[in-house]
């Protein structure tokens, strides 16, 4: 009797073990990019941007080119690589502090650019890698150390929905939502992040995936828990699903 | 050969592969990694149908599933 491998550590991504506090969704995350990058075979001409955020040591954790750029200016850094190298596959990676606070301006003028870039939004509903502060994405009533009473909608405004807001541009080709608080939840998320990847490798515009991920350590929740909040509270405010595929590539695949 | 086999250096103990094995054959090993974790461990390799739901859901990628083949 032989064995078969069925699963294991995708070839793009490093053997570097990652920082990230246990069951943090970044790992996974990281790891559905890598599987997309080996699946289209598109390993020696990618380049990744990385954010500032918990992310931010991205560079470290794939076995292709990347870049870091300032706070928020991923996209910005990302426009310029694809214009001068467009034969590259690039991607921002980016947090929601990262890509819905500092860096609304960069992210919202590159979609409407329709730069052939594909962005990985991680929204975890809180700046992680800082402590816990509240984000642009903080749900209503959410404790963080700046909202200790929980987000006040009247002082602190509501939760921005960048898919949403993304798929009102025109040029954006797909736009979507989806998380991995379950094994058909993740295996879904993986459909998107290699579809966002297909459209680039094909040449076409902006995609942008959204992933709702959990941050057990600034929730102060363990994972299980965490993803079981997610669920109950996250995916009321950010439903899953498809805002805007121009092309059909979820219908093709 | 296992069919399940872990990397304990990389496993953070943080317990979403023993909540998702759909037949509740992963747990907490009962001793310490240098890094002073708990680690996952299988109790019943031979009930294991290489589903992979827990190398897929580890963010760790510490777990790798192999399967048998007649
Ligand atoms: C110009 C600038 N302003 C503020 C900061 C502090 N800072 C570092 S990370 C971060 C937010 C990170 O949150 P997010 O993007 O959601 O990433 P996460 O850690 O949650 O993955 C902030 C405000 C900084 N590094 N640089
Ligand atoms: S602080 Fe939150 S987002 Fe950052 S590594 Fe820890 S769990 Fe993940
Ligand atoms: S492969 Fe499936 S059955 Fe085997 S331990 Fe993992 S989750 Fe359980
Ligand atoms: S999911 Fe991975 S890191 Fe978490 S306990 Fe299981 S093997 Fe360890
Ligand atoms: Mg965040």
């Amino acid at each position: 009797m032989t064995m078969k491998k069925v699963f294991s550590r995708p070839a793009s991504l490093s053997k570097t073990p990652f920082h990230y506090c246990p069951g943090c969704d970044h790992g996974v995350i990281h790891r559905l990019v890598a599987e997309a990058i080996d699946e289209l075979e598109v390993g020696d001409r990618t380049i990744g941007v990385a954010p500032v955020g918990c992310s931010v040591f991205a560079y470290d954790y794939f076995n292709f080119d990347f870049n870091q750029a300032a706070h928020g200016r991923a996209p910005a850094v990302a426009t310029g690589i694809k214009r001068t190298r467009p034969d590259s596959i690039v991607f921002t990676y980016q947090g929601d502090g990262d890509l819905a606070a500092i860096g609304t301006a960069e992210i919202i003028h590159a979609a409407n650019r329709g730069e052939k870039i594909t962005v990985i939004f991680v929204n975890n509903a809180i700046y992680g890698m800082t402590g816990g502060q509240m984000a642009p994405t903080t749900l209503i009533g959410m404790k963080t150390q700046t909202s200790p009473y929980g987000r006040d909608a009247s002082t602190a405004g509501n939760p921005i929905k960048m898919s949403e807001m993304i798929a009102t541009l025109e040029s954006p080709v797909y736009v979507t939502r989806v998380t991995i608080n379950s094994v058909a939840n993740l295996m879904k998320a993986k459909k998107a992040i290699y579809n966002a990847f297909k459209l680039q490798k094909e040449g076409k515009g902006f995609s942008f995936v959204e992933v709702v991920a959990i941050c057990p350590t600034n929730w102060g929740k363990k994972p299980a828990d965490s993803h079981k909040w997610l669920t109950e509270n996250m995916l009321p405010v950010f439903p899953l699903g498809t805002f805007k595929d121009t092309l059909g590539v979820e219908k093709s695949a | 050969m296992s069919k399940w086999v872990i990397n304990e250096s990389l496993c953070k103990g943080c317990g979403i592969c023993i909540a998702r094995c759909p037949l509740k054959i992963l747990a907490y090993a009962d001793h310490l990694t240098p890094k002073g974790v708990y680690p996952a461990a299988i109790t019943d390799e031979a009930k294991c149908t290489s589903c992979a739901i827990c190398a897929r859901s580890c963010p760790d990628v510490a777990i790798e599933i192999y399967k048998e083949e007649k």
